[in-house]
């Protein structure tokens, strides 16, 4: 499904890896190793040299946005544009039960974002990634700023996405969670990334 | 046409007013008696020297010259516009950008005011286009250096935000557009206060001007008024094109966000 061929940029050596249509990985190495540098080369937001591509289609032979709606990249501290949670995404009561099976109350998108906890914040870019349905996910810390409770949701609706076929690279500290939610796991020291043993 | 005319003596007296301000400093200990003395000789000097180039200009009559002295302002008005800025473009962006979006902005709206309205024989003629390109430029310039200032200045603040949105695959334009818009606000401000003030709280130079050279003060007005329209048209152009182009360069041809574009 998504695979990467030699992808290099300054802070990252050539990297090499394919996943499959639902898998999940987990990218696990010290903070400054080149995790969310790898992560956002793959997403094309930072100009790298090599190969990606989804299903045999080069990233090239398509316009960047088209790329990044299939290959979305979610942010360790995601930004925000307008005020309210609902302008966010395209319709607010189609996203509001993602919400809260992620344990937001639906009523959560009339909040001003600046009012909300890092926890909710992170949970409402997730909900707001998964509205448009990506076929590979580029997670970069996903559930750091969450409670036991909340993490075991988002663990639970990214299981489900990927049961629906969907690709996921886990970035994560815990290599508890690693194990828990990745079969297989790449590890990065100062920009290399290669193979854990199972 | 009747008008007082000034004679050296006359400039000497209100010379002492500057004078008294030195005074003032030295006796304050302000510091500024040596700043203010430069800079008011700075300004004698410069207007000297640009009421010579004028006459040179008047004389001659020539098309030739009268686009090299446009230029030679454009020039100077980019490097102003780019000294205004805190945060510039990397390498001859930042100085080439903000002068092109000038001349083409003051280029387009001083011509139209020459060809159209004001319409002199010949057209060019350097008593209409200089001092109108001059009043455009000054004002156009401001502009711009606000635009492109708050571009990229916000650019630094807003990437967490422009980058989700690029993330969730929106293109260069959706996700860069309330940082440009805000950016064309900064911009065209400064026009709005000044046309909102203009005769309540101030009276504007060259209509001061006209009137103590004779002219009828509703005549005077018609100038100001053309001027103010002018000025206004030439900003909302030279803001629009330096903004369209500084977001074309902080971002590239497959849509990501460039600061390393910025110095």
């Amino acid at each position: 499904m998504l695979l990467i061929d030699n992808l290099c940029r300054p802070g990252l050596e050539p990297v090499n890896f394919r996943i499959d249509a639902g898998e999940a990985v987990a990218l696990c190495g010290p903070s400054g190793s080149g995790k969310t540098l790898l992560l956002r080369a793959i997403a094309d937001l930072d100009p790298a040299t090599g190969k990606v591509s989804l299903d045999g289609i080069d990233r090239e032979a398509m316009p960047a946005p088209a790329w990044r709606r299939q290959v979305c990249y979610l942010a360790a501290e995601p930004g925000w544009w307008a005020e309210r949670v609902a302008d966010h995404v395209p319709d607010w009561a189609a996203a509001a039960p993602l919400a809260e099976r992620l344990l937001l109350p639906a009523s959560i998108g009339a909040a001003a974002v600046a009012r909300l906890s890092t926890g909710e914040r992170q949970r409402l870019a997730l909900v707001r990634a998964m509205v448009g349905r990506p076929r590979v996910f580029l997670l970069d810390e996903p559930t750091s700023a969450l409670d036991d409770a909340a993490r075991a949701a988002v663990e639970g609706v990214l299981a489900e996405r990927r049961a629906a076929g969907a690709a996921l690279l886990w970035v994560t500290h815990d290599t508890a969670q690693a194990a828990r939610v990745a079969a297989r796991r790449l590890e990065i020291a100062a920009g290399r990334v290669r193979e854990a043993p199972p | 046409m009747t008008y007082i005319r000034l004679d050296l003596a006359d400039l000497a007296l209100a010379a002492l007013l500057v004078a008294v301000n030195g005074a003032l400093s030295m006796v304050l200990a302000l510091g500024m008696e040596r700043r203010l003395l430069v800079a008011a000789a700075r300004m004698v000097v410069q207007l000297l020297l640009v009421g010579l180039v004028l006459e040179a200009l008047f004389a001659q009559m020539s098309p030739w010259t009268t686009a090299a002295a446009a230029l030679a302002m454009v020039l100077f008005a980019g490097r102003e516009a780019v000294a205004r800025q805190h945060r510039k473009l990397a390498g001859w962006w930042g100085y080439g950008l903000g002068t092109a979006a000038m001349l083409l902005a003051a280029g387009i709206v001083t011509v139209f005011a020459l060809t159209t309205q004001l319409r002199p024989d010949p057209w060019y003629d350097p008593r209409y286009a200089i001092p109108l390109l001059g009043m455009v430029l000054g004002n156009t310039m401001t502009g711009i250096s606000l635009g492109l200032d708050t571009l990229t200045g916000d650019v630094a603040q807003s990437r967490p935000a422009v980058e989700a949105r690029l993330a969730l695959g929106a293109d260069r334009w959706q996700a860069m557009l309330p940082v440009a818009r805000k950016a064309l606000r900064a911009a065209m401000m400064p026009i709005v206060n000044a046309m909102s003030a203009t005769g309540l709280v101030s009276l504007p130079g060259m209509m001061t001007g006209q009137i103590l050279g004779g002219v009828a003060p509703v005549e005077a007005v018609k100038y100001q008024i053309l001027i103010m329209f002018l000025i206004a048209g030439g900003t909302g152009f030279g803001a629009a094109a330096a903004v369209v182009g500084g977001v074309l360069r902080i971002t590239d041809s497959r849509h990501r966000l460039r600061p390393d574009r910025l110095a």
